[in-house]
Formats: C-alpha cells, structure tokens, sequence
C-alpha cells in the first residue's frame, strides 16, 4: 500500500512537524465561558470548582483536532495512490479492438481502457489511430487524441466476430508504430498475419480479458426434444450456466417459458443439455440465451426449424382396404409427419383445434358449414393446400364461378397425357419462376406428370400459378383469402398422377409453402430467395427493429448460414412470406479458439490499478473531523443542548454499547417468564370487587385508551348519579382473561382487529349465554349510512360476529327497555348521532296490551347492543375530570354529552336490573288490584 | 416592560378562569374576633350579625330591650334572642417584583413573575368572590369587592429594579391572612424580619416559592460565568455540571429553612414550578388559607 504512495507535493509534510506545537497551544487554552442569566446565582456564591484540570482541553479533543490537521496537511501534500509509471512509448499509437460480440462482456471497460491509453497518448502528443477489427477493414488514419475520444465513445460491438484480420494487415499506415491490441481472447482468422504485420512496424502490447466467454450454439430439434449446446474459452473448472427460454406467454407478453442448467465438465469446451417441452410452448419459443451473459453469442434465436406445425390432412371417400400405397394422403403421412404435428378426424373437428394447415387431398365438395367455418380459418392466416384427385375432376366444383376454396377455375375433365391411352410425352416441370415460392429449388428432371387437372385460361391466372409444367400449363396455383391463402395442386397427393410426390422435389415443395419445417439446417432452403431482416440483434444481444434494411439475397444467407454472420448479414430474424430464417451469431459449429499470440507480443490484463488521488479524501476528512470538534467543543462549553451533562463522547459511546447489549437480554428475560398466578388471582380479585365495567382490548393503544377513559367517565356519572358504584374499569384481552367477572363488555370494533381465537369464542359466547352483555362500538356513526356500503369497522364487525351466537336482532323499538332503564331516552347519541340501534329481536308474540304505553317485553337482557355512536369517546374524561373529546358544538354538544352519559348510565341499569323496568311498568295495575 | 390595557385584560381574563373552577372559598379564622368588620359570613356562634343564630333563656344582666317578647309570649321564661356572628376576611397578597422573578429557563414557560401574578390574582378573584377583603402588601388597605380586581390589577403591574424582592409589611391588616409570593432565592434577613412584623400583627398565611425547572434541576454543564438577573451577582465556574449536586443541596437547604421559618410563624410553606399547571397551586393556596386552625 505505502509502496504505492507518491507525494504531488511532498515538502508540505514538513507541516507535520508543527503538530506537537499545536498540541501545547491548544492544550493551554481553555474554551470560554458562556454567560447565563441565572437566578439562583444566589445560592451558588461560594461553591469553589473542586476539579481545575477541567479548564485543560481534554486530550481526546486535542487528539481529534491533531488528527484534522494531520489529514488536512497529508491532503495537501497531494498523495496518490498507485501512481501510473510514466510511459516510455513514442511515435504514433494504434489501439485495435476486436469489436465483436464477444467484446460485448467487458465493452465498458475496454473503453476505459482505451481512454486511457488516448489519454497518456494525448498527454505526450502521439497520434493515434483506433480501429474495431468487426468491420470491414479500411485504412488506418493516425489523428490526434482529441479526434478519436468522442468517436470512441461511440463505439459499439458488432454483433459478429472479426472475419478476416489479414485484410487489416494490408491497411496499416506507414512508418514504425506502437499497437495495443485490446483481444477478446479468440482465435479469429488472419490473427497470426496479422500480429506478424504489427510485430514488424514496432512493438505490440495485447491486452486480454480473463473473464470466461460463452456462446449458445442454434437449438436443434431431436426426436422430440430440443438439443441445446454451449460453448466457452477458456475450459477451465467445471461451471454450470443457465439457459432461459423466452417466448411471447398467451397475452403476448415476453416471459420465460423454460429454464435448464448446463454444465461444463472440467476441462471441457463444450456441453450440451436436452429440453423436452409440451409443442403448445415449444412453438412459442422464440429465443434461448445463457442468462447472465450480454452478448449477442450467448442468445440464439429460432426460426421454423423449432416449430412443428399442425397440419390436418383429409382426403376423400373412405379408405380402400389392402391399398395403402394408393391412398390420396399415404405420401403426405410419409413426408409430414417426422416434421409437423398431424390431426386427425372430421374438418368440423379439426377447425377448432386451429390447424396452422390443413390439406385436402382430391375433396370435392364441402357442406355449407364446412365452408364457412374454412374462410373464417382462411381469413385467420390459415394455408389450406388442395390436391387434385379423380372426385375434383369429376365434381363440377369450380367449373363455372371461382369456388372461394379453389385459386382457379377449372376445366371440365382434365387431361392426360403421356399415358398408354394418350398422346404424346409425360410432362416435366418448368423452372420455378422468380417470384414464386419455389424459385431457387432445382428441378429433378424425372419428376413427371401424366395426369392433372386444368385450369380455365384466365386473366389473373398467370399470377397465380406457381409451379408451371414445361408446356406452360399450371401445376400449383394459390390466391390469397384474407390473411391466409388458398393453394391448389393440380395433381393428385399419391403417385397416380404424376411422380411428385416420390421425389424429393415434393418435400422441398412443402418446406417452401410453410407446411413443414425442416428436421436440420440447410442452406439450400434459402437459396434464390430475397430475405427481409425482420429484427437484428445488436452485440449486447438486444433484439431490435430492423427498420428499412435491404434485404439479403439467398445466396448470401446460404453463405451466412455456414460461415456466421458478418456486416453483409448481421444476425437476427429474417423473413421470406411465411417462413423466418433465424441468424445467429454462433452456428452449430463454432469452436471458441483460445487466441495465441507471438513471443514478442507482450500480454496484459485488462485490470489495471488506477491512480488514486487521496487528496480530496484526506480533506473530506480533516473537514469532518472538524465539524466533529465543534460539536465536540460546544458540548464541552455547555452550549450543546442535546448532551445536558458534560458526558464526554467515550462514557456516552460506553453507555449506548451497554444498552444495546444489554437490552436484548432484558427482552429475552421478559419473554421467558411464565405468566403469573398470583397476577391473574389478584386481577380477578380486582373484577370482583365492585361492580366493573370492561372493554375489550383491541390491540389498537389509541382506541384503547379512549375506551377505557370512556369507561371511567361513565363510572364517574353511575356514582354521582346512581346506586351503582363501579370500580375503577378494565381492559379485557379476550384470549387470556376470563369473561365471567364481568357484567358487561364494551366493545369498540377497529377495522383491524384480529379475529378472536376459537377458545375465545367458546368464552365468549359462554359470557352471552350466561347474561353478559357486549355492546359493540363500531364508531362509524358519522359516516355509516352514506354511500350504501358496509364501513370497514362494520365489515370487521360481520365477521367477528358470525362466530357469536346471536339471537336475531332489530333496530330498537321505541318501546324498548333501554328507552326507560333509568331515564327516558329517544335516541341514543355518543360522540355521534347515528339513529341506527340494534338489540335481540322481539319475540313475535309480543302484543301492545290495552291501556298499556308499552309491550310486554318482560324476558331476556339483549345480548348485545350494536351501534356506532363512539359512545366511550363521548364518555371520555382526562384524569382531571375534563372532557377528552368535544361533543357537538357548544351547548348543544354538551347536551349530546349528557344525553350520551345517560343511554351509558341506562345500558348499565339494563345490564344489572334486567327487566325489572318493564315490570315497573305494571306497578299501576297492581296497585289498582292490591287497593281492591 | 409594556403593558397595554389588552395585555392586562389578558392576564384578568386568564386569572378569572382559572378562579372559576374552584369553589368560592370562605376564609376561616380562629383569631377574627377582635378585627372584627361585620360582613356577610356566619361565624357559627352568637355575636354581632344580622341572622338569627339561636333563642337562649335572658340571664341577669340582659338587657330588657334585647328580650325578645314574641317567642317569650308562648312560654313563661323569657328569652333572648341571639344573632349569628358574621365577619369578613382581610388577606394581603405580596408578589414579589424583582427582576430574579423575570427568569423563565425556557422560551416555552411563563416566567415566574407571570405565574405569580396569575396566581395572585386567582387567589384575589375567589376570595373577592366569597367575599373577603383583599389588598396588596405596600398598597391600599384591603377591599371587598369585584370593583377591587382593576386596582390590584394595577398595583400588580411594573417591575422593581432590584435583584431580589423583601416582603412589604405595610398594607399587612392586624389578625387578617397574607400569602407571599416569591421565589425566596435572595437573602433571608428581610423576609425573617417580615414573618416577625407579621406574627407580632397576628397575620397568619402563606409562603408560595415560585420556582422555574431550571432552578430546579440546573442543567447547565461547561464553563459557564453565571449571572443574576440584575447583573449585581455574577459566579464563574469551570464546569458547571460538577456544581449541580451542591447546588441541589443548597437549595434543598434554602427550602428547609423557608419551611422552618413559615412552620415557627404558623404559616404554610410550598413551591410551585413554572412548568407544572398554576391549579395545582391555586388549589394549595386555597387550602392553605382555609386550613388555618
């Protein structure tokens, strides 16, 4: 560490010489005296300080200010860490980056990289030339530092590798020169001529990156199972990557679809895994990568070869026993069903299975339904593909008016040619026009046709036809229904008509029109065709938009296909009508080649240790430090008023490490304890002392606290006002505590609140049946009743409720018990004022006697009052006998107040009496009968 | 220090709320008999008063005027008939001006001149309300009354240059109550000389200490040079946290030996603090006053 220290400045240090001195001053000045106004100065004249060291500056302030200044002195004198060596280089530099995906890991870096050898070469005045070696070579221009910086920064990786590194050789500027090869670590083609060419005009410096590089090979299909291999240079210990498939899931949206591990044996370059997927995903994968990894290496697209399309194939008439070879769909069956997935049964059946093709081989006619439901598929982007047959000639389907399922009108009959029967030669094929789908396939001369069916000469036929015999007569024809297309091979699928179907001509054929795909690569499939590049990826692996790029022609994408991608054709999707031909940056058959360079090429990492400047460091400190002191210095004089006491920082340090330690085993000790006995004893001797009211604890302190402030304030009233005499109340936890001390709970309901245990039900519900009273508190009155909906306290309220046993309830009659207990109420207010009141129904028998103001209502306390008039919070008092809570608005809240303490002060009488008010109301009739 | 009329009618709307929450308090006094000033309390015995107290049989020596012939009518002794003694309460109050009582250790707290105002004039409000006579020490001589409330209120105003207050004696009533108020933190000499006058007249009352928190708890620390609020005291220390203990002590000490001299002369002695609610002190007040047997 010291050995990489160097001074900018170094005779600052003799700064540090003055420090003992400082030491001395700062010792022997005290910090001044505030002065404070202070009465009772009186009583203090005469106490002398018992400690005069106290007037010395304490040494550990001494020690943080010697330390400020010693980090203020050091910053000055400009130190650096790992000072660069100066570098001895001269004359012109070239800085080479192999700017291909394989860059792309540590891009950032080689930037720096390069920076900073512009950089030194700016600082000494060398031009310099930077070059990627991705592109396609071009003469090496030295300028100046200054030119190259921004345009480096520009600088991206290619999505391919570098391809012919020979061609820069030859581009080199003049003159000797200094080079920094800044590799990605493979062995390109050319490397070694080009190294050489370097060597010669003066010394090369290459710089490699130790980081591991891997690429994913193209996944092949395999006997049902996707093969998926990867490479990685260097070999070294056994890793295991993860490889993502991503596709578009059902709303179309980019997700993984699979994962799988991939592990590379020691020693071993290349490994490969198997992935065996459902086809429903498997076709929708559209790429696997190694996740991870941001280079375009390590992502491999699919195109067709991945999908197994669904074909359905139905043919006409019933199948003739014995004669397999003769069957219009035998060879179709043969070709289709290694490559695409085939559906059986009736086209009724196979439409909603959504087919991406379906063949008919020599179908006539289609009921009216049929054919609705295949142009609705048609509109869809379905391919329906037709074969000729003895019924299509013999029916009369499409003979006068275009049939919407035939490309063509046909002729009557069609011909024969080239049979024992007929005239002349069988009819061989034309070369596939261009603009058909088939250009660029060769034509085996002994694919012959004997018979076909004809099409009626029509202005749009020559558009149509797509294959042609040599006589210019159409052999395939198609047309376009909606987004999918209608295609018309005008013979038969089996070998009666024409000797297509035995050649492997008839294979290609279906490649090309998208109704199968190919078990391997094969370049001879994108011949003669002019491929769109749909989206590319960039070096980094990013899938992007190709906008308006020129299309590549088949013979380079054969080309491309075989060798890898280069600036002809960079890797990506590419797109000819129906069928995607997928680009990767890595085939099947790359081999990532650890590079090897020349004895006289000197080779050095990437990492190199940067020149560090402390000096901004050390005064950021020396400025703590002494923001530190002034705290320090005005706690020492008394004028911090956080720190009232002169506790120096180490005892309060001390105390707070004490208390940190010490309070998680005083928790842990609290936690451990049993629960008491004598505590519950001495509790329930409490409930049963006087009469006590209890609420239930909701957890919530705050609604606590009202409640049981709501309760001594209604006690305070019960005593002034009635014989009942409460105790001081209680909060009830519902889990622990027993219910039956209690007369009566109240109950305010938080939207909160936890459900009580089923133990606590069983208590509870115990405590009804046994003449307890709950009143609930839902303490919504201000807003239930607005908007129709169920506040969130009386939804909680629902729930707590369903597990009591509740007899049926309803708004409080006006003749109610309640309403007379002790006074007469109409309504029953707490903090609000909501009419809504509900206790245990009436039994239904109860009749308004003659005479009578009320019911005979003589049985039964209600259970439970609901309500959500916050009463507690009407009734709440502060310790000094004031009100907690205003109530209304001036006199008439106070009013409301009263009111309140009264519907309390009656529930109680309600609670504790029971029905004797309502037998009260008899009083007159028995006097009447005892006078008598 | 200012003191516009709203000010001051601030401070009587304040005080005349805070002497509503009690009681009227009717002073009680054992040794009333001879300042006697009729007035409108009964004394619960026989003597000079406008009620009707009790018949008593006429002994010798009655005179015969005083007999009274209606009840004397029906019965065949003759009685006399008694009225019950009424008299009225004169308490002096003394609100200590120095500027000591300007302090407040904090920005958020009365200082403690207010509070002792407030106090004063509570304590004025009920006993005018319960109708008792009521003055400050060195002013007029003690008045019954509402109308009483805007001299006081005068007379509580303004400041005294000095550093520390000592008792006036001089409007003290002979037999009648005085309730001091002050922080006692100056010399004792003064007030000693005060209670002694006092006890000599018959006075009987109250000391109420006043004290802020700070006063309480010192919570000073460093170096400080500590000040009296004049300006004439001034104590310099190095570390002030290292005083606090001797400071507690004296000042326990000081509270001591107020309590000492307030149980040797009869009266009731208390501190108050400007941090706690001026009721709790306005309630003491009230019972010292009362409890005076």
């Amino acid at each position: 560490m010291i050995a990489g220290l160097a001074f900018t400045t170094p005779w600052l240090l003799l700064g540090l010489l003055a420090l003992p001195v400082l030491w001395l001053l700062l010792r022997a000045i005290p910090p001044a005296p505030i002065r404070r106004r202070f009465p009772g100065v009186a009583l203090l004249l005469g106490l002398e300080d018992k400690d005069r060291q106290a007037d010395r500056t304490p040494w550990w302030l001494l020690l943080l200010r010697a330390l400020a200044v010693a980090a203020a002195i050091l910053g000055f004198a400009g130190p650096i860490l790992n000072p660069e060596p100066g570098q001895p280089g001269t004359g012109p530099l070239v800085i080479l980056l192999d700017g291909g995906w394989a860059d792309a890991r540590d891009w950032a870096r080689r930037q720096e990289r390069a920076l900073a050898a512009l950089e030194e070469a700016g600082r000494a005045g060398r031009p310099v030339a930077v070059a990627s070696l991705a592109d396609t070579p071009q003469a090496l221009l030295p300028g100046t530092a200054a030119d190259w910086q921004g345009r480096l920064g520009a600088l991206q990786p290619k999505p391919w590798l570098p391809q012919d590194l020979a061609a820069w050789g030859t581009n080199l500027p003049e003159g000797g020169f200094e080079t920094l090869w800044l590799s990605d670590g493979l062995a390109h083609p050319g490397a070694d001529d080009l190294a050489a060419a370097l060597l010669d005009h003066g010394p090369l410096r290459v710089v490699a990156s130790p980081r591991p590089l891997y690429a994913l090979h193209p996944a092949l299909f395999d006997g049902g199972k996707i093969r998926l291999a990867a490479s990685r240079s260097p070999a070294t210990t056994e890793t295991t990557v993860e490889i993502s498939a991503r596709g578009p899931d059902p709303s179309g949206t980019d997700r993984e679809l699979a994962r799988l591990p991939l592990t590379f044996a020691a020693g071993a370059p290349r490994a490969e895994a198997e992935l065996d997927l459902p086809p429903e995903l498997r076709n929708r994968i559209t790429r696997f990568e190694i996740l991870g990894q941001r280079t375009a290496g390590a992502v491999s697209l699919t195109d067709d070869t991945l999908k197994r399309r669904k074909v359905a194939i139905l043919s006409g008439g019933a199948d003739r026993e014995g004669m397999q070879l003769l069957s219009p769909t035998h060879y179709l069956r043969q070709a289709l069903s290694p490559v695409a997935d085939l559906l059986d049964g009736s086209l009724s059946d196979v439409l909603p299975a959504k087919p991406d093709v379906i063949i008919l081989a020599d179908v006539a006619r289609l009921t009216q339904s049929e054919q609705d439901g295949l142009l609705d598929w048609l509109d869809g982007g379905g391919l329906l593909l037709r074969f000729a047959g003895p019924r299509l000639a013999a029916s009369d389907v499409a003979r006068g008016d275009e049939d919407p399922l035939m490309p063509v009108r046909l002729r009557e009959g069609g011909r024969a040619v080239g049979g024992s029967m007929s005239w002349g030669e069988p009819k061989t094929l034309a070369p596939f026009p261009e603009g058909s789908p088939f250009h660029g396939l060769a034509v085996p001369p002994e694919v012959t046709v004997t018979e076909q069916v004809l099409a009626q000469p029509d202005p749009e036929l020559a558009g149509r036809t797509i294959a042609a015999l040599a006589d210019g007569t159409p052999l395939v024809t198609r047309k376009a229904v909606g987004a999918g297309q209608v295609v018309l091979v005008h013979v038969t699928a089996n070998a009666e008509w024409s000797s297509l179907p035995l050649s492997g001509l008839f294979m290609q054929m279906l490649e090309r029109l998208a109704v199968s795909t190919r078990a391997g690569g094969g370049a001879e499939q994108v011949q003669g065709l002019t491929w769109a590049p749909e989206r590319l990826l960039d070096g980094y692996g990013q899938l992007a938009d190709a906008g308006q790029l020129a299309g590549v022609p088949g013979e380079t994408m054969a080309k491309v296909l075989t060798t890898g991608p280069g600036p002809a054709a960079p890797p990506g999707l590419y797109r000819n009508e129906e069928r995607r031909v997928a680009v990767n940056a890595v085939n099947a058959e790359t081999a990532l080649t650890p590079a090897s360079w020349p004895l006289a090429a000197t080779v050095e990492g990437l990492e190199t240790a940067r020149a560090l400047a402390l000096k901004g460091w050390l005064l950021a400190g020396a400025l703590v430090l002494l923001a530190l002191d002034v705290l320090a210095a005005l706690a020492l004089s008394g004028r911090l008023p956080g720190l009232r006491r002169a506790v120096t920082v180490p005892m309060l340090a001390a105390t707070l490490l004490a208390g940190a330690v010490l309070a998680p085993g005083s928790l842990r000790a609290q936690e451990a304890a049993p629960p008491p006995d004598p505590a519950a004893d001495a509790r329930a001797i409490e409930a049963t002392r006087g009469v006590v009211l209890a609420h239930v604890l909701t957890g919530d302190a705050k609604v606590d606290e009202v409640a049981d402030a709501g309760l001594r304030g209604l006690g305070e009233e019960l005593w002034r006002r009635t014989a009942i005499e409460p105790e001081e109340p209680m909060g009830v936890d519902l889990e622990t505590d027993e219910l039956a001390f209690y007369p009566f709970l109240y109950w305010p309901v938080t939207a909160n609140q936890p459900l009580p245990s089923p133990a606590a039900y069983a208590k509870l519900n115990r405590f009804l049946r046994t003449g307890g009273m709950i009143l609930f508190d839902t303490r919504d009155g201000d807003v239930a009743g607005y908007g129709g909906g169920a506040t969130p306290e009386a939804q909680v309220l629902q729930v707590i409720a369903a597990g009591l046993d509740i007899p049926p309830l309803e708004p409080l009659p006006r003749d109610h018990v309640l309403t007379r207990s002790f006074y007469l109420l109409q309504e029953f207010p707490g903090r609000y004022n909501a009419p809504d009141l509900w206790v245990e129904a009436a039994p239904p028998d109860a009749t308004l006697e003659d005479g009578m103001p009320f019911r005979r209502l003589n049985d039964g306390v209600t259970p439970v009052i609901l309500g959500g008039n916050d009463w507690a919070g009407a009734w709440a008092i502060r310790p000094d006998g004031s009100p907690m809570f205003a109530v209304g608005r001036g006199a008439a809240g106070e009013q409301m107040r009263e009111i309140a303490y009264r519907f309390g002060i009656n529930v109680v009488m309600h609670v504790l009496t029971g029905n004797y008010k309502s037998d009260q109301v008899h009083v007159p009739a028995l006097l009447e009968r005892l006078g008598q | 220090m200012i003191q516009p009329a709203d000010l001051r009618a601030d401070l009587r709307a304040r005080a005349e709320a805070l002497g509503q929450s009690l009681p009227a308090l009717l002073a009680e006094a054992d040794q009333l008999a001879r300042s006697v000033q009729l007035g409108a309390h009964g004394r619960r015995r026989a003597g000079q008063g406008d009620e009707f107290w009790q018949y008593r049989p006429a002994h010798a020596g009655d005179a015969a005027r005083s007999i009274d012939w209606r009840r004397s009518a029906r019965s065949d002794t003759h009685f006399v008939r008694e009225r019950e003694w009424q008299a009225v309460q004169s308490v002096t109050l003394w609100v200590d001006r120095a500027r000591a009582m300007g302090f407040s250790g904090d920005a958020n707290r009365p200082a403690k001149a207010d509070r002792a105002r407030l106090l004063a004039l509570a304590l004025a409000v009920l006993l005018l309300r319960g109708g008792e006579r009521v003055g400050l020490a060195g002013g007029d001589p003690p008045r019954p009354g509402r109308a009483q409330l805007m001299p006081l209120l005068a007379q509580l105003d303004g400041d005294a240059p000095e550093d520390f207050g000592a008792p006036l004696t001089a409007g003290l009533v002979p037999h009648g109550r005085a309730v001091f108020l002050s922080d006692f933190l100056g010399p004792l000499p003064p007030l000693e000389a005060a209670l002694a006058e006092a006890t000599e007249q018959g006075v009987r009352g109250a000391l109420l200490q006043v004290l802020d928190p700070a006063e309480e708890e010192f919570p000073f620390g460093g170096r400080v040079i500590f000040a009296s609020m004049g300006g004439t005291l001034s104590h310099e220390t190095q570390s002030a946290a290292e005083l606090r203990a001797r400071y507690l002590d004296r000042l326990a000490e000081r509270k001591a030996r107020l309590a000492d001299l307030a149980r040797s002369a009869g009266w009731h002695f208390s501190t108050h603090h400007t941090g706690q609610p001026a009721q709790s002190a306005l309630l003491w007040l009230y019972q010292a006053l009362e409890g005076g047997r």
